[in-house]
């Protein structure tokens, strides 16, 4: 059972959270036309490296989403970042 | 039989004696004793049979490594079938049987099977799945396999507690290495665990007379007093099974016979292992002959059990046999030396060992003392993918310290350090945290190899009954890799999870394929370390623990009124009410809403309050349906759709004003649909400017539905009168019902005019009350959901998750406006566009029926297309018989359903083939005329 920083709540079990994606992806803008390929790497392409990892998580027991970065491998957990500006 | 004990053992009271028994015989054990050690004194040498081939076979170990003395202990009625004899403490009149052994382990009528062993051999489970049919052979090998009879037994108080720790260091093991490594953290002020599987701290320890100048007991008795001096916690009986993630350690804690052990979920930042080595086996002729016993179990039953293995030993030992031979010598025990490096032994006697064949003579012994070796106990290690270096000096796999994983150490023996000073001075520098570069080179122990002859008679595994020959065969038929030849042989994968073979097993493959064992590799190691009950994981939750359900405030008010309580998504409520036949009550109780009205108790409705100035767009994003335009005081129906463009949930939003909305889910979604508009709050929107409030659980929502259902609601006391022609289908308004907040709702699930009436929980029961005291002389009552579900489905109304599945789209349910019109993005918008979603073969809402004479048609039922070999092209969602249309009507999803209206369809269900016309699938006011009703 790993153990994951929440930014509000600090270390807690990891059956706490629920993984949402891979960091850093975009989601089209639908309003205007887009192909299929580009549909589908935004729906379906993940990723999945080996070794260090930037997720979204949700803490469900506070419910924050954050950034979090961590080693696929070694499962060690490096950081943390609340998604949040300025507050 | 008679007690044959040498002296008092340090872990037995002989003056506490107790009557046993073993196969129907009575004998004697002592307080201390394990349930091996106890028919070791009383002379019994057969203990069990062989899985595969039922050889006779006897106790080898004295601990968890045993591979053999597996026995079925019966006490207090209640019966364990596969209990280690090694392991498990005996206790006044415990009944212990044999197992894999009919009718005894000394008298076997499959001992036969030894004579077929030809054709059982390497690949027999890999063949006999494959070829001709594993059916034939299953009942034979069912019968034969196995360790025991499970009782058919239920033990209800056999839940596991479980405890959830942390410590700074966690030490497991303690012999002298993990006494020493205890000591000195702790008294270096670190919060420290020690456990240790034994029973009693300290017994394991039995080669030195003297550690560090003092006697070897009361040296260990001076090391825990200090230990529990400095602070630390100690547990005995307590096994570290696994090491997971970020340092989590899995405790099981024996708590007594068939009484379920207890978990401790231990967090340590640093973890110390101190788990010792484990005796090897030597690979000679009739190696698993009863009276053959690992050198430390040899000893630990001469000095913890006042038990001698014999009076006349064999020892075969490549390792401290001097020493051994001179503890044998002070217990006047004679020893015959043998050695099995040079010597290709073999071993004679038909049930236990009778003599010992060397190449020049045979010696008569009525033991055998072997010692192939030492074997670091590193699973706990490997479980955290611990690095491994081979040690060719003692021709071991030793803890690589260079690839160590995070906050995990290793000491002692099973860091491959064979001499006592030098594993003590290494304890404490581990144990304080400072780098130790032990000399592992002090000893050499070698490592003899099989020998050629009568290979099928070297015993690797003895739990899965696998030889030498069996690692040849593998070879030969191309199962090289080690992993393979594990799973073709079997070899380590029986309980003891080669605690002893694993080794044997690489030796014999390297051998075989003439090179190295480091070259070979070795297996994965994964936990648990012993067996552990499943009933330990998983703790209290059990039975209604695992997934508690949700409770209506209502719900006595619904038992007084002899509701049949049921599960629907998670929540406890009303199916139906009275006793008697289900299908009766609900006929009666659609009836009843139909003509009069029917009382609802809706409240596991979702409510999450939607505010802020971003969550109209927000909701608009959202939904698949526009709400970028509702009006306060307006509801609207929508999906919620993943990004696939499947739906994910169906519900109605309520306008509050122009910044607060409510989201009225399934009731079996609000979780999920809380978690949706988070994830979308926070990530791709500001979250400054939206807030999601989950208020389900504070708000109590009871429906009236049916033609009277105007009349009820407004006998209310309340300061408004509802006005049909001014109140419109889906609009709500606020009132106040008892000097309390009154939210009326004009939606329906039924098809008639219903009103949700929504009050906080705690005026839930006035309500309630008055609802029915009202209608009561309207001939209306209380409405279970069975009933509500065959209304919504004579309007063919859709349930999510019955009536979809994750292909479903809304426009596969007849929702095609916004997929057409809707401008603005909204979640799962592409995915509406693709080749999948446009094609013309999709399957569709539709309706079925059948004539009134004809039985309902199954939930389930495939609808096929005509030909030999029918094709699925739809399945059946609901079915159920109309009490309003009195015939049965049906729903599901159709490939092109929608252009197939009154078309015969075949449904097919079980083999059996009827016929079903396809028709719209609103059933029951099509016009909607009672709905809109004004
Ligand atoms: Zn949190």
């Amino acid at each position: 059972m790993q153990q994951f920083p929440c930014p509000f709540c600090g270390e807690r079990d990891e059956r706490e959270f629920h993984f949402l994606a891979e960091a850093g992806k975009e989601r089209p803008n639908t309003t205007v036309s887009i192909d299929d390929e580009t549909w589908a790497r935004y729906l379906y392409k993940q990723r999945n490296e080996k070794g260090e990892v930037q997720e979204i998580w949700m803490h469900l027991t506070c419910r924050e989403v954050f950034l979090l970065k961590r080693h696929s491998v070694t499962m060690a957990v490096s950081e943390s970042v609340s998604l949040r500006q300025g507050c | 039989m008679h007690m044959s004990r040498t002296h008092a053992g340090v872990q037995v009271n002989t003056d506490a004696c107790f009557n046993f028994e073993f196969d129907g015989k009575t004998l004697q054990g002592c307080e201390g004793d394990t349930i091996a050690s106890a028919l070791l004194a009383n002379g019994v040498v057969v203990i069990g049979r062989g899985f595969k081939y039922h050889r006779p076979r006897g106790v080898w170990g004295s601990w968890t490594e045993e591979p053999n003395a597996i026995v079925q202990v019966t006490l207090n009625k209640r019966t364990l079938p596969n209990c280690l004899a090694t392991t498990t403490l005996l206790e006044t009149g415990m009944q212990v049987k044999s197992v894999n052994a009919f009718p005894s382990a000394a008298f076997d009528i499959k001992g036969g099977l030894n004579l077929l062993r030809r054709w059982l051999g390497a690949g027999f489970y890999y063949k006999t799945f494959m070829w001709p049919n594993w059916h034939l052979f299953e009942p034979m090998i069912r019968k034969m396999a196995g360790l025991g009879a499970v009782s058919e037994q239920c033990f209800d108080d056999y839940v596991s507690d479980q405890l959830h720790e942390t410590c700074d260091v966690l030490v497991v093991g303690a012999g002298p290495a993990g006494l020493v490594a205890a000591r000195t953290a702790a008294e270096a002020g670190e919060s420290v665990w020690l456990v240790d599987d034994h029973h009693t701290l300290g017994a394991t320890h039995f080669y030195h007379e003297f550690i560090e100048g003092v006697a070897a007991r009361s040296w260990i008795a001076t090391q825990l007093t200090a230990i529990i001096a400095a602070g630390a916690t100690v547990y005995s009986s307590t096994t570290a099974f696994g090491i997971y993630d970020h340092q989590l350690v899995g405790l099981m804690q024996l708590q007594g016979f068939a009484q379920a052990p207890r978990l401790i979920r231990l967090r340590a930042s640093r973890i110390i292992l101190a788990t010792g080595a484990i005796d090897r086996p030597l690979l000679f002729r009739n190696n698993d002959l009863p009276g053959i016993f690992s050198q430390s179990a040899a000893l630990d039953y001469l000095s913890n059990y006042g038990v001698s293995v014999g009076k006349r030993v064999g020892l075969a030992s490549v390792h401290n046999a001097d020493q051994v031979h001179d503890v044998f010598a002070k217990h006047a025990i004679e020893v015959v030396a043998l050695n099995p490096q040079d010597e290709a032994l073999s071993a004679i006697g038909r049930k236990q060992i009778q003599s010992v064949n060397t190449s020049t003579a045979r010696e008569s012994v009525d033991a055998l003392v072997v010692c192939g070796g030492l074997t670091p106990t590193i699973h706990l290690w490997s479980h955290q993918q611990g690095g491994l270096r081979w040690q060719k000096n003692i021709h071991a796999f030793v803890p690589n310290r260079e690839q160590a994983p995070a906050g995990l150490f290793v000491v002692g023996a099973a860091a491959g350090i064979y001499t006592l000073e030098d594993a003590l001075s290494d304890a404490v520098h581990v144990a304080i945290g400072r780098a130790s570069t032990p000399n592992l080179a002090a000893v050499s122990i070698p490592m003899p190899s099989a020998k050629t002859q009568n290979r099928d008679s070297q015993w690797i595994d003895v739990q899965h009954d696998v030889t030498v020959k069996d690692v040849d065969v593998a070879v030969q038929e191309n199962y090289a890799s080690v992993e393979h030849v594990k799973r073709y042989t079997t070899l380590g994968m029986a309980v003891d999870q080669g605690k002893t073979s694993n080794m044997l097993g690489l030796a014999a493959l390297a051998d075989k394929q003439k090179v190295s064992i480091p070259e070979v590799g070795i297996t994965t190691f994964r936990p648990p370390f012993v067996p552990v009950p499943l009933v330990t994981y998983g703790g209290q939750h059990t039975h209604l623990h695992s997934k508690p359900p949700k409770r209506l405030v209502l719900e006595p008010t619904h038992r007084a009124l002899n509701a049949a309580l049921c599960e629907y998504g998670g929540w406890l409520r009303p199916g139906w009410y009275g006793d008697g036949r289900m299908d009766e009550h609900v006929q009666q109780e659609v009836l009843m809403t139909r003509e009069q009205a029917g009382i609802l108790d809706a409240s596991a409705l979702g409510k999450i309050e939607v505010m802020g100035p971003d969550a109209r767009n927000f909701l608009n994003f959202v939904y698949y349906n526009r709400l970028d335009n509702l009006q306060p005081g307006h509801i609207r129906y929508g999906f919620m759709l993943t990004e696939g463009g499947s739906v994910y949930d169906d519900g109605v939003v309520w306008c509050m004003d122009e910044h607060r909305f409510l989201v009225s889910c399934s009731s079996s979604h609000v979780a999920g649909v809380e978690q949706l508009l988070e994830s979308w709050r926070q990530d791709g929107n500001n979250p400054n400017q939206i807030y999601v409030h989950n208020a389900t659980s504070q708000w109590a929502t009871i429906t009236v539905t049916g033609p009277k259902a105007l009349d009820i609601v407004n006998a209310l006391p309340l300061p408004i009168e509802l006005n049909m022609a001014e109140f419109k289908h889906m609009r709500f308004l606020e009132a106040t019902y008892q000097n309390h907040t009154l939210r009326i709702a004009r939606v329906s699930f039924s098809g008639e005019i219903s009103f949700e009436l929504s009050v906080p929980t705690t005026q839930a029961l006035m309500l309630w009350n008055d609802l029915l005291r009202i209608g009561k002389p309207l001939q209306a009552g209380p409405l279970g959901l069975e009933a509500m579900s065959v209304m919504r489905a004579e309007k063919g109304y859709i349930i999510v998750g019955k009536d979809t599945d994750g292909e479903t789209m809304p426009h596969d349910l007849g929702f095609t406006g916004p997929r057409a019109n809707k401008t603005a993005a909204f979640v799962g918008d592409r995915s509406l566009h693709t080749k999948t979603a446009q094609s013309s073969s999709r399957r569709q809402w539709v309706g079925f029926t059948v004539p009134k004479d004809q039985p309902m048609i199954p939930v389930g039922a495939h609808l096929v297309n005509g030909g030999d070999k029918p094709k699925s092209i739809g399945v059946v969602t609901s079915s159920y018989f109309s009490p309003t249309l009195q015939q049965p009507i049906a729903l599901g999803l159709l490939e092109a359903g929608a252009l197939r209206l009154g078309e015969q369809v075949s449904v097919w269900h079980m083999g059996q083939q009827s016929r079903a016309k396809v028709v719209s699938p609103c059933f029951y006011d099509v016009s909607g005329a009672r709905l809109h009703a004004g």
